[in-house]
């Protein structure tokens, strides 16, 4: 994606970073059980100058956690560029707009819009699931809060946020009538930038990510590939299992399998995707998430893979 | 909990230490418990993302507020959002949940966030209908309602869990508040409400708009009956009238809002609406400041904020006293902060 | 309908009685519902309670009944569906802030819990409403607390 610094949307470091055309690097935490904002400094603090740019999730696993937009507006004070989660699933659009107007003022620049994890999942099943909106409608109203500086009902917002506004996308491999309905419909809607489920077949997202290329999506959204250091088969064969669109290749938990150090070996793998995805036209950046590890396993993966700030293949 | 001084998230204005009994940090609480009448004024939402507007509109209100409620009524930025800004900047927030737009996966991490971004005070709120707003689309949520909100917070502050039963390990060390409405009917049932809040969790009450003393006189009578004003600091809701005309359309227009026909009357004859709204106001705090068991009243002045501090002053109702709200102490590390100090 | 749901309150008093008989006595034919097998049981008997309840009181099948907290006037039937009492705009004919035309239903079950005999149950604190109970029969889930409290909180 050519955009000019002249008309980056969101005044954000990762915009930026994307949009001068180098590889960038983000990552994913989830908020404390904590009244404490440095519970989060502690959590994320490692990551500052690892990454570009930080998520935070939101009611993660469906449970109650600190919120995003309060650990958000923390690490922006710590100087750690966020990337707020928003599910659709715990808040209508009053409460929805009234955050997506306060982002801006706090810092935080970068939305990433989601479905959210049914509640069964979580640990308080008895919880009234909202779905006032859904995702897609999220990142319209974003976009429209952005671009035209009024809310849904007309009444105008001055100044409007300055958002970057993300979807998520999981990646799979293209049958050859692929069409990727979802994620035009996406940009349709407004979204700038993709994270990804995670994704361990190199060779899969050669394909993928071509063929988003032949159709021109590459350039209208920057794709940031989702990646995590396994813990160990277990762990590899239980993802196979339970994560939507989650697909680790026989060979690569042969080799952890195999391996003395299994922990070790998943985080070498981990580096050699991101340096790999490094190497792919189309991919943006790639997104590390280590849900079970602690943020240190990513930074060190993020310093092992020395990819970050370089020229997009 | 407050940050350690060496932290990067210290705010010098927002922690205090936690006396021995207190359930928080809150200026509010220092100053109800030490039998002060205590004020506490409303912030007007804004339609905005600018930190100009918001520190401009409570440097006012601070000259005479104990804290300030932070609403974030309708569309507007986020109470959350409002009450991180002004608690960094070293004022005494009173940050409101209301109901209607979020379920208790969402409430219960704003009640965290906002603890951790400095909050003491909660005001848990049913919330408006949506119809009442200008997105009357807007599915309304009512998962909790202001009592089961107040319990739940209640629980992650003495408790140290979720109601899922997870474990909290730095707990929200707020003040919990409640509305209460005695103007409005069942009036009978009313101080019974209030009983069941206070027994849910509530520790000081604002009450909706006073325009009505024999009224309000009644509802105390009944709660001192039974013991209510011993058990949590109730604050009755105060506003100046702009004109006759504004109070007919907002007692036909706002839901809950009762003003006698002799308030009315007494505007319209005025040869200056507007001043007679505020030595309305005045005459109104001075009787409410008389009834026993009242700890101090609530300013609502909408769209009128500079109107509120000449009320006050001249109401006698800080008694001299200089609400200790400190924003001067703005935190050095934030470069948003020192950019709009004036 | 809102005149029948009105008839319930005025005659709380009656609907209490009701109570008092019907509910030991479903209750007292736990082994029946068991043999049946409480989940067989589940469709039809929730089938009948929506409709008597429907019927009297507007019933909106929370799968948690506090009728008899509330004067016989359903709390889901408020807008807010606010289970412990009113909010504070109730309009000053008695009327919901919502619904202009509809009597609050927390007027009306302040008045229906005075003609009750245990009509102080209104004062106590309702804990919030289990989703996942919605449809599903609160005279059958009386049934199964009384034979495992913890195991009845999960459908």
């Amino acid at each position: 994606m050519n955009v000019g610094t002249a008309t980056l949307r969101s005044g954000g470091a990762l915009e930026a970073a994307i949009s001068a055309g180098r590889f960038v690097l983000t990552a994913e935490i989830t908020p404390p059980d904590a009244a404490s904002a440095d519970a989060v400094a502690a959590r994320a603090g490692v990551l500052k100058g690892a990454v570009d740019a930080v998520n935070v999730t939101d009611g993660a696993g469906a449970r109650a956690h600190m919120s995003a937009f309060a650990a958000a507006a923390v690490l922006a004070r710590l100087g750690i560029e966020p990337v707020l989660q928003f599910t659709v699933r715990d808040r209508n659009r009053l409460a929805l707009e009234g955050d997506l107007i306060g982002m801006s003022a706090l810092g935080i620049p970068n939305l990433l819009c989601l479905h959210g994890d049914d509640v069964k999942a979580g640990d308080q099943p008895e919880t009234k699931m909202v779905y006032d909106i859904d995702s897609r409608a999220l990142m319209s109203l974003a976009r429209q809060l952005r671009d035209e500086a009024v809310l849904p009902s007309g009444r105008k917002i001055d100044p409007a946020p300055r958002l970057f506004v993300g979807a998520a996308d999981a990646p799979q491999d293209p049958k050859p009538d692929f069409a990727p309905k979802g994620i035009e419909a996406k940009i349709a809607a407004g979204a700038d930038f993709f994270q990804t489920q995670f994704v361990y077949d190199v060779v899969m997202a050669k394909r993928y990510f071509g063929r988003l290329r032949d159709l021109g999506i590459t350039e209208r959204a920057s794709f940031i590939v989702g990646v995590g250091p396994l813990l160990s088969v277990k762990q590899a064969r239980w993802m196979n299992e339970n994560l939507f669109g989650v697909s680790i290749p026989e060979p690569t938990i042969a080799r952890i399998e195999g391996a003395a150090d299994q922990k070790a070996e998943g985080r070498a793998i981990c580096v050699e995707l991101i340096q790999a995805f490094a190497e792919i036209p189309g991919i943006a950046g790639a997104h590390i998430m280590a849900p079970q590890q602690k943020a240190d396993a990513i930074a060190a993966v993020a310093e092992a893979a020395a990819v970050r700030g370089r020229p997009r293949a | 909990m407050t940050e350690p001084r060496e932290s990067p998230l210290y705010d010098p204005g927002a922690p205090f230490p936690i006396p021995e009994g207190y359930a928080s940090g809150s200026r509010l609480e220092r100053v109800l418990r030490a039998g002060r009448f205590a004020v506490t004024a409303e912030l007007n939402p804004l339609d905005s993302a600018d930190l100009r507007e918001v520190y401009d509109r409570a440097v006012v209100l601070s000259e005479v507020a104990d804290a300030i409620n932070a609403s974030g009524a309708n569309t507007h930025m986020s109470s959350v959002g409002i009450c991180a800004l002004l608690t960094r900047a070293g004022y005494s927030t009173v940050m409101q949940i209301s109901c209607r737009d979020r379920n208790r996966i969402a409430i219960q991490g704003d009640v965290l966030g906002a603890a951790a971004m400095g909050v003491r005070n909660i005001l848990c709120l049913t919330g408006d209908g949506v119809q009442a707003g200008d997105q009357p689309g807007a599915k309304p949520v009512f998962d909790l309602d202001s009592t089961s909100l107040l319990a739940t917070i209640r629980t992650m502050r003495d408790d140290r869990r979720f109601l899922s039963g997870r474990a909290i390990t730095v707990p929200p060390r707020v003040l919990l508040g409640a509305a209460e409405n005695p103007f409005a009917p069942p009036y009978n049932f009313r101080p019974l409400r209030l009983a069941k809040k206070i027994a849910a969790g509530a520790q000081f009450i604002q009450t909706q708009y006073c325009y009505d003393i024999p009224l309000l006189e009644r509802f105390m009578a009944r709660v001192r009956d039974m013991g209510l004003h011993e058990k949590a600091f109730i604050l009755v809701g105060v506003a100046p009238l702009a004109s006759a005309r504004t109070a007919k359309w907002m007692r036909s227009n706002v839901p809950g809002v009762h003003i006698p026909d002799d308030v009315i009357a007494r505007l319209e004859s005025a040869a200056n609406q507007k001043a007679e709204g505020k030595a309305l106001c005045v005459d109104l705090i001075q009787r409410i400041r008389a009834i026993p068991g009242v700890a101090g009243i609530h300013m609502m002045a909408y769209r009128q904020e500079e109107l509120v501090s000449d009320i006050v002053q001249a109401s006698g109702a800080l008694a001299g006293r200089r609400p200790s709200q400190n924003p001067g102490a703005r935190p050095v590390h934030d470069p948003s902060i020192r950019r709009t100090a004036s | 309908m809102l005149a029948v749901r009105l008839w319930s309150v005025r005659n709380a008093r009656l609907l209490e009685r009701v109570y008092a008989v019907f509910e030991p006595l479903f209750a007292g034919l736990a082994p029946l519902w068991r043999r049946i097998g409480l989940d067989r049981a589940e469709r039809p008997i929730a089938a009948a309670e929506r409709t008597i309840k429907g019927l009297l009181f507007d019933c909106r099948m929370c799968g948690r009944c506090v009728l008899s907290s509330t004067g016989m006037s359903c709390p889901m039937n408020c807008p807010k569906t606010l289970r412990n009492g009113p909010c504070g705009g109730v309009r000053e004919n008695g009327h919901c802030e919502v619904k202009p035309d509809m009597p609050c239903v927390w007027v009306k079950a302040w008045e229906g819990s005075t003609r009750m005999a245990g009509g102080d149950k209104i004062g106590m604190v309702q804990p919030p409403v289990d989703h996942r109970l919605k449809d599903s029969s609160s005279w059958l889930r009386i049934v199964r607390e009384r034979a495992d409290p913890v195991q009845s909180l999960t459908p």
